[in-house]
């Protein structure tokens, strides 16, 4: 283990410092480490007051978003070698309040992804006994990319509008709003555009794209706003020219 | 949003950041992306210039043959020669996003976003050489 | 339903107008600014250009052209204001001058056509 590579990482102790300041660590440069492995050698080695969030190593659990030398990233698929020589610079995700070294603040995003209503909301509410609702393998295609999204807030750290905007609702949570739109057993869309059709809504976005560049699970959040607004503006028009055809 | 969320209320402890005025010129991707919303005033500046020759073929041949000859200026050659580009940009930025906005299904899967801008593309090339025709057709 | 925003329509104008200026825009910025002016091609004289915008639909789509793609540009101009500078707070001047300029610019282009021999 000859080979070191220099982390730089952002430290925030609001009992300590009034700012962030960088602290730099020699980690080992293995080739199979990702900086996620490297956190963890410094807070197991090195310095044990580091703070970061992380749990399942392996780009499902969604806890481990950070920016990696200017960009979000999941750094536990974010290998250390892809930076070599170095340094490497890890700070907490942009856009949220930062609450401790690499831990953010995500109260906001959380509220957000409860107002689009992201399970499925049925109108008649059947009984259970009922049974299962049935699905062919084309209608989960409609909806299916949608579904990979993991919440890991990647893309509100790429995205300059919510970062100008913090009501703007956000990649994350409309993509998911069409996941459960787009779902043949769903009767929730009007409910959703209520929230989505507002200026904070879709409306907001405009389509710098970097949400989808970002995004770890190829879920294309900008896609989904687009095809929202394809539709908001659909039904926008079809209200207007059939008033009566409103439930 | 309802106003009340817990992330709107001060926290002395949290750090925030505020975004500078200036967040777009810090990234080339994001440069790309104001660029392209820029090209809107080169649209906007050729309508204008629509507008002085509609308003130049009513007023006969010689003031017609006046705006013809004003095209010539070469601050105004720049001018537009700085719009083409703009405008081929946003040409291109908006045929490749369209597939994107539009998600079309054949027999239930969803086209590569390829195929949905290839026709774009031949449409384009087909508008443009219309143009080209029906305005250097002589007579 | 929450209150009625009109986002929908401005979108619907800003998307046309990106669609007509994508396909018309860079011929005819190509023609009328470089090729015809730096003589590479030879622009259309005076009767034969009115011979061309007399014809029937001529008009109807030298208006839209006008109409869809200033309405583009106060979109996206509007929004470039807003997270460019980050002058939001002004709104009111802003959608002023980029809603009023596309106005204004409609009814000139409407004016013009109209009044053509």
């Amino acid at each position: 283990m000859a080979e070191t590579i220099t982390i730089e990482v952002a430290r925030y102790r609001p009992e300590q410092e009034g700012e962030p300041a960088l602290q730099s660590y020699e980690v080992p440069l293995n080739k199979d480490w990702v900086v996620l492995d490297a956190l963890n050698h410094i807070k197991d080695h090195v310095d044990g007051s580091l703070s970061f969030r992380w749990s399942c190593r392996m780009g499902v659990c969604g806890s481990c978003g950070m920016t990696v030398n200017g960009e979000p990233k999941l750094t536990c698929a974010t290998f250390l070698s892809h930076y070599a020589p170095g340094p490497i610079r890890v700070e907490p995700l942009k856009n949220f309040p930062v609450v401790r070294d690499l831990v953010i603040e995500m109260t906001d995003f959380m509220e957000k992804l409860q107002s689009v209503k992201p399970w499925i909301v049925r109108q008649d509410d059947p009984a259970p006994a009922k049974g299962e609702f049935l699905q062919t393998p084309e209608q989960l295609d409609e909806f299916k990319q949608f579904s990979m999204c993991i919440n890991c807030m990647i893309c509100y750290a790429a995205c300059p509008v919510y970062g100008l905007d913090p009501q703007f609702v956000g990649p994350a949570a409309i993509a998911l709003a069409q996941r459960y739109n787009q779902d043949s057993r769903d009767q929730g869309e009007q409910e959703r555009m209520d929230v989505l059709s507002q200026h904070e809504g879709i409306w907001g976005c405009t389509f710098v794209g970097e949400c989808t560049e970002v995004c770890p699970k190829d879920v294309d959040p900008a896609g989904a706003i687009q095809q929202y607004k394809l539709a908001a503006t659909k039904e926008w028009f079809k209200s207007f020219l059939m008033p009566w055809s409103k439930q | 949003m309802k106003p009340s969320t817990a992330y709107r209320q001060y926290h002395p402890k949290w750090y925030r950041t505020r975004v500078s005025t200036l967040w777009w010129s810090r990234k080339w991707s994001y440069l790309k992306f104001m660029l392209r919303e820029l090209s809107s005033v080169f649209v906007a500046c050729y309508v204008v210039i629509l507008l002085l020759q509609l308003h130049a073929l009513r007023g006969g041949p010689d003031a017609y043959q006046g705006f013809q000859d004003w095209l010539k200026d070469p601050w105004l050659v720049i001018l537009n020669g700085v719009s083409f580009l703009f405008v081929l940009f946003h040409a291109v930025t908006w045929f490749n996003l369209t597939p994107k906005a539009m998600a079309v299904r054949l027999r239930g899967k969803r086209l590569p976003n390829v195929l949905v801008a290839a026709p774009n593309y031949v449409a384009w090339l087909a508008v443009s050489a219309l143009v080209v025709f029906l305005l250097t057709r002589q007579g | 339903m929450a209150k009625r925003s009109n986002e929908p329509l401005l979108w619907a104008l800003f998307s046309g107008g990106g669609v007509v200026a994508a396909f018309l825009l860079p011929v005819l910025i190509f023609l009328y600014g470089l090729a015809f002016p730096l003589g590479w091609l030879q622009p259309p004289d005076y009767e034969r250009t009115l011979e061309l915008v007399q014809h029937p639909l001529a008009r109807p789509i030298l208006f839209l052209l006008c109409f869809l793609s200033l309405f583009h540009w106060a979109h996206r101009f509007r929004f470039t204001l807003y997270d460019g500078l980050q002058i939001k707070h002004l709104n009111l001047v802003i959608n002023l001058f980029c809603y009023g300029g596309a106005v204004t610019g409609t009814v000139a282009a409407a004016y013009l056509l109209w009044t053509l021999p």
